[in-house]
């Protein structure tokens, strides 16, 4: 037991030696080449193009509420690399956290209603009544979140996050709750055959997949971005059903 | 020294991260600290590949009213939504893991992978 412990030690350091190893190549002998911790250069990398909102033109200029047309029109850089310039990635992304809820349903289904073999506490009135207001606010806040998500920090998958903690905590509070799986499902479906949906109408418009068939507006506005708050949210709603339906699973497990 | 940390406490304390969450990987014998482990692994990697794309006194790559145009400085965008992706799908790696952990649970009454009978050979 000891013995396993110091060699699991030694084991994990020299990964780590080799790990730092990486840092230190220079940009004579080796390939690898990392900048120094804040002093990564922007200049150099993919990223300028996707600030400068252009994929062809090296220095355009972009101006908060009023430049127009712009090929990504999101404020939010990360959304326009998320859901426009590199979507089909979310797509495999949204995905994958669709295979995890089914597996861990499919892991986790039984035939039999289990009846539990421990006391569960009820939750205090504090909490119960809490969750009465909280809870319309906490979907609200994450629909925000997510219609927002070209403008402001936050997008589809953190707005799917705090809508799923709203049905957590209406979880804890009552312990008897019980959602309507089917229902989370219809939701869950019907946003994902929307994000497909609007992937292959532009196929069908413009040639490639998932490209940006609508006027992407003036930047900084809420209608602007084109596909790009349709896509999120899509995104938010499909996150939001997949995450409740794990916590659901999990609870009644 | 304070140097030294802002330095290293991102790329260092990273790997550092990663690396306690590997030998708990190895060393720990219950599953669920083995998934604490993983999880932690999965943080790691995450703050590494944020903090290499910091630029210094860079903001963050949305423009607002305050920021109003595109030449000053922000920090890369691609990590970030790199990162985006990563946790989500260390999400759902945490919630399949705890999922088979349930089960293995109910069949075996053991955390304790060395009880196991099922992963002996």
């Amino acid at each position: 037991m000891r013995f396993r412990n110091i060699l699991a030690l030694v084991l994990v350091v020299i990964l780590g030696f080799f790990i730092l190893q990486a840092f230190n190549i220079s940009p004579e002998e080796g390939q690898l080449v990392i900048d120094e911790f804040g002093e990564a250069e922007i200049e150099n990398r993919t990223a300028k193009l996707y600030i400068n909102k252009s994929v062809n033109s090296s220095n355009q200029k972009v101006v908060y509420a009023e430049s127009k047309n712009l090929e990504s029109g999101s404020a939010n850089m990360v959304t326009s690399v998320i859901a426009n310039y590199r979507s089909l990635d979310t797509l495999g992304e949204v995905t994958v956290l669709f295979l995890a809820a089914t597996g861990l349903g499919a892991v986790l289904y039984s035939n039999k209603k289990k009846e539990r073999n421990f006391i569960v506490d009820e939750g205090s009135l504090i909490l119960k009544t809490g969750i009465k207001i909280l809870f319309p606010l906490l979907i609200l806040a994450g629909a925000y979140i997510f219609i927002h998500g070209h403008l402001t920090p936050g997008g589809g998958f953190q707005g799917g996050a705090v809508i799923a903690t709203a049905f957590l905590l209406k979880f804890l509070a009552d312990r008897e709750y019980e959602l309507a799986e089917h229902k989370l499902k219809i939701v869950e479906v019907i946003a994902g055959i929307s994000f497909v949906g609007l992937g292959l109408y532009g196929l069908y418009t413009d040639g490639s997949f998932l490209s940006n068939f609508l006027e992407t507006g003036t930047i900084g506005t809420l209608f602007s971005a084109g596909i790009i708050p349709l896509i999120y949210v899509s995104i938010g709603l499909k996150v939001g059903a997949e995450l409740t339906s794990i916590i659901s699973n999990l609870i009644e497990a | 020294m304070i140097s030294f940390l802002e330095e290293w406490s991102f790329f260092g304390g990273s790997i550092l991260l990663i690396l306690i969450g590997l030998y708990g990987v190895i060393t720990k014998r219950n599953l669920i600290k083995i998934l604490i482990g993983l999880s932690l692994m999965d943080t790691g990697v995450n703050v590494l590949l944020v903090s290499l794309g910091y630029v210094e006194n860079g903001n963050a790559p949305i423009l607002t009213s305050i920021i109003k145009n595109n030449s000053g400085a922000f920090v890369d965008p691609i990590p970030q939504a790199l990162v985006l992706t990563a946790i989500v799908i260390g999400v759902a790696i945490l919630a399949l893991g705890l999922a088979v952990t349930i089960k293995i649970y109910e069949k075996y009454g053991t955390l304790d992978i060395s009880k196991i009978r099922g992963l002996k050979w």
